[in-house]
């Protein structure tokens, strides 16, 4: 029975036929009797790269096998959820090394998008803080792939979209805290320029991001609110919080019922939330001790944000250019507050150096934005490509629904060296999702 | 500590029942036939929840391993789940004895075999709870499922039966008839959603009635209903339906 799926941004939609399994017997067999076939967890990347003929979901593979809480390592099967871990690692001391914006994505989604957080300017991708991966690959067989034994596997497996096989778990390494609490730091930037010299100035932080106005024009232009945080030690918890140092996040409070009507999301609305959310902070530098959940997945508090987009959803843009290429961010954003595209929440990092086969990071500045899919939308976004390209950067893969596949190809530099490691452990090409086949990265 | 013995533990039910009694702290004794797929629940329910969790081999069809199995087991546990079922293929039992027989010795058999060693032991103690998981299916034989469903439909009579014998050593027995279950024997099928519930739902509403003492137990309301009026039937019209 096929059943219509679509992933966070509600576009594109694509009839699949979904398996799970909870043994590797059952996976096995499944994967040497169906072609085309791709792994999905949660469902949280937004556009077509989990969608296949046949969908492997690993959701009930989802056991946490080993967990020394001395070392913090851990060995989870993929379907385990961010989620999951923390609950089991935070009230032992330990947090995840690398962290996306939501912890509703599965531990095989974190590998094959090799995720980066808050961090990465100083900690790099999830991929940094893996020890080990095992991966079902096209011979039938279970690899385990490490940066020491079967090299080539691993690193075309961390961002490689789920193409050398089906993720089956991963053992990483954890992060030390003594607290679940976050030391925080905001700071306001009248424009752009500021923004990024105060993304300099405070290098040092371990989490930076801000959020930025893309709608603002003359002096304002590239507003935002820079937010810097630390682990905070306990000793500087306020008495309310020493109670439980190492709280757990709590379920999420409230939900989105049904997909808002499109004219919810218009120009006037989107600009209203952007300027109030820039005044919301009235002093210029604000600094507060917050909880995690708060910090680093402020949108998980609603579940089904993405219905806010109306029923014919919307295409998350992210892409990253080199440190020099300033010049071209302003270009791109200027673009977007001129056709007044603005985006509900846009966000704006620093990346730092990455050398890695296929993954997205690489050291420049990268910027999130949110478009409600529209009639105008498509051609637009090729506009914004055009500039991306020419600047050396590249579109993040888990994002994209739509880009084109020439200029997918001229912005990864590796990407041949990527499509032989496919070749030799995918040689039939059994694992290839929608998004692998519109960029012909299997053809 | 109470313990919990839980009957083909892997199945998608028994999982979400092993889950439920940890979260409850409850020490779990996991049961079944794959015991690579039992030690990695048993190390992520000891990580996650923090209780004891052994594991044991345990084929439901070798009916004399039984008595080994259960002397085998650390002390009497409180609770005992039977959850290992066969729904198998209706029409290749209507031609292939080996299915059909299959169908009845998981079923009901196996059932029986491993039940009536635990009821022994536990009219001995004077305690304990024996929950057995029949199915709607043995509350009227349809044509689509009357192997499946004899067996069952056997199986509650069992149940049924030990309650009414074990009452008076303080020995309770639950049945449970879960409807429904979005599970890997139902996967592919296209199930109504109202009328399915999700094993985690299962799971809890067992529980639940295990600790209200209550005798039957169906899990979605509506399967109650349900049931009710298609036993109601008269026969002259019931076998005419294609049900």
């Amino acid at each position: 029975m096929k059943k219509r799926l679509k992933n966070w941004g509600n576009y594109p939609e694509k009839a699949c036929q979904v398996h799970s399994f909870d043994t590797i017997e059952r996976l096995v067999s499944l994967c040497s009797a169906e072609d085309a076939l791709i792994a999905r967890g949660k469902g949280r990347c937004y556009g077509d790269s989990s969608l296949a003929e046949h969908v492997i979901s690993t959701n009930k593979y989802n056991r946490i096998t080993f967990f020394d809480v001395e070392q913090g390592v851990m060995e989870c099967q993929a379907g385990v959820s961010l989620d999951d871990i923390l609950r089991v690692a935070v009230p032992k001391g330990w947090f995840l090394p690398v962290t996306p914006g939501t912890k509703f994505v599965s531990l095989g989604g974190a590998v094959a998008s090799d995720i980066h957080g808050k961090n990465h300017h100083k900690e790099g991708s999830f991929s940094s803080h893996t020890l080990s991966i095992k991966v079902l690959c096209g011979d039938g067989k279970i690899y385990e792939c490490s940066r020491e034994q079967h090299t080539d596997l691993f690193m075309a497996t961390c961002g490689g979209m789920g193409l050398t096989g089906i993720i089956v778990s991963v053992k990483f390494k954890l992060k030390r805290i003594s607290s679940a609490y976050i030391r925080q730091k905001q700071v306001k930037a009248a424009n752009l320029d500021e923004l990024l010299r105060l993304f300099e100035t405070n290098k040092d932080y371990t989490y930076s991001v801000a959020w930025v106005d893309c709608l603002a024009t003359g002096n304002s232009f590239g507003r935002g609110i820079l937010m810097l945080g630390e682990h905070a030690e306990r000793k500087e918890l306020p008495m309310s919080m020493m109670e439980e140092p190492l709280k757990v996040h709590s379920d999420s409070k409230f939900n989105i019922p049904f997909n808002f009507p499109s004219f919810v999301l218009n120009k006037m609305s989107i600009k209203l939330f952007n300027i109030l959310y820039y005044h919301k902070n009235l002093k210029p530098v604000q600094d507060s001790i917050v909880h995690y959940d708060g910090f680093f997945y402020p949108l998980d508090n609603i579940r089904n944000w993405n219905r806010m987009y109306g029923k014919k959803g919307f295409l998350q843009y992210q892409f990253v250019l080199p440190l020099d290429q300033i010049a071209n961010l302003k270009d791109i954003m200027k673009k977007i507050s001129e056709k007044k595209m603005g985006s509900f929440l846009s966000v704006l990092k620093v990346f730092g150096p990455q050398d890695d086969l296929i993954s997205f990071p690489q050291e420049g500045y990268t910027l999130a934005l949110d478009f409600p899919v529209r009639s105008n939308i498509l051609n637009f976004l090729d506009e914004l490509d055009e500039i991306v390209e020419k600047s050396g950067g590249r579109l993040y893969l888990t994002k994209d629904a739509r880009m084109n596949k020439i200029f997918f190809q001229n912005s990864y530099p590796r990407l041949s060296e990527f499509k032989q490691i496919i070749n030799k452990y995918n040689p039939h090409f059994n694992f290839r999702s929608a998004q692998s086949e519109r960029l012909s990265i299997i053809e | 500590m109470k313990t919990v013995l839980l009957l083909g533990a892997t199945s998608d039910i028994g999982q979400a029942l092993a889950e439920k009694y940890a979260k409850e702290g409850y020490g779990l004794l996991l049961a079944g036939r794959n015991l690579t797929h039992l030690e990695d629940i048993s190390a992520d329910l000891n990580i996650r929840y923090n209780v004891a969790v052994r594991c044991y081999f345990f084929e439901a069809l070798d009916y004399g391993s039984h008595s080994s199995f259960y002397e085998e087991l650390p002390g009497t546990p409180d609770v005992t789940i039977c959850i290992f079922g066969y729904l198998g293929e209706q029409e290749r039992a209507e031609t292939e004895w080996q299915e059909c027989e299959r169908i009845m010795d998981v079923n009901y058999k196996a059932a029986v075999s491993i039940l009536n060693i635990v009821a022994n032991s536990y009219q001995k103690a004077g305690s304990g709870t024996i929950i057995g998981i029949s199915s709607v299916a043995g509350d009227r034989g349809r044509q689509s499922n009357y192997f499946y469903g004899s067996a069952k439909a056997g199986f509650t009579a069992y149940l049924s039966g030990l309650r009414n014998r074990l009452f008076k050593s303080q020995v309770h027995v639950l049945t449970v008839k879960p409807g429904f279950v979005n599970t890997k024997m139902t996967e592919g099928m296209p199930l109504p959603a109202p009328l399915t519930a999700e094993p985690q739902k299962v799971a809890s509403a067992i529980y639940s009635a295990a600790r209200k003492k209550k005798n039957v137990l169906y899990v979605l309301g509506v399967w109650r209903l349900i049931m009710t009026v298609i036993v109601l039937i008269p026969e002259f019209v019931f076998k005419r339906l294609k049900l």
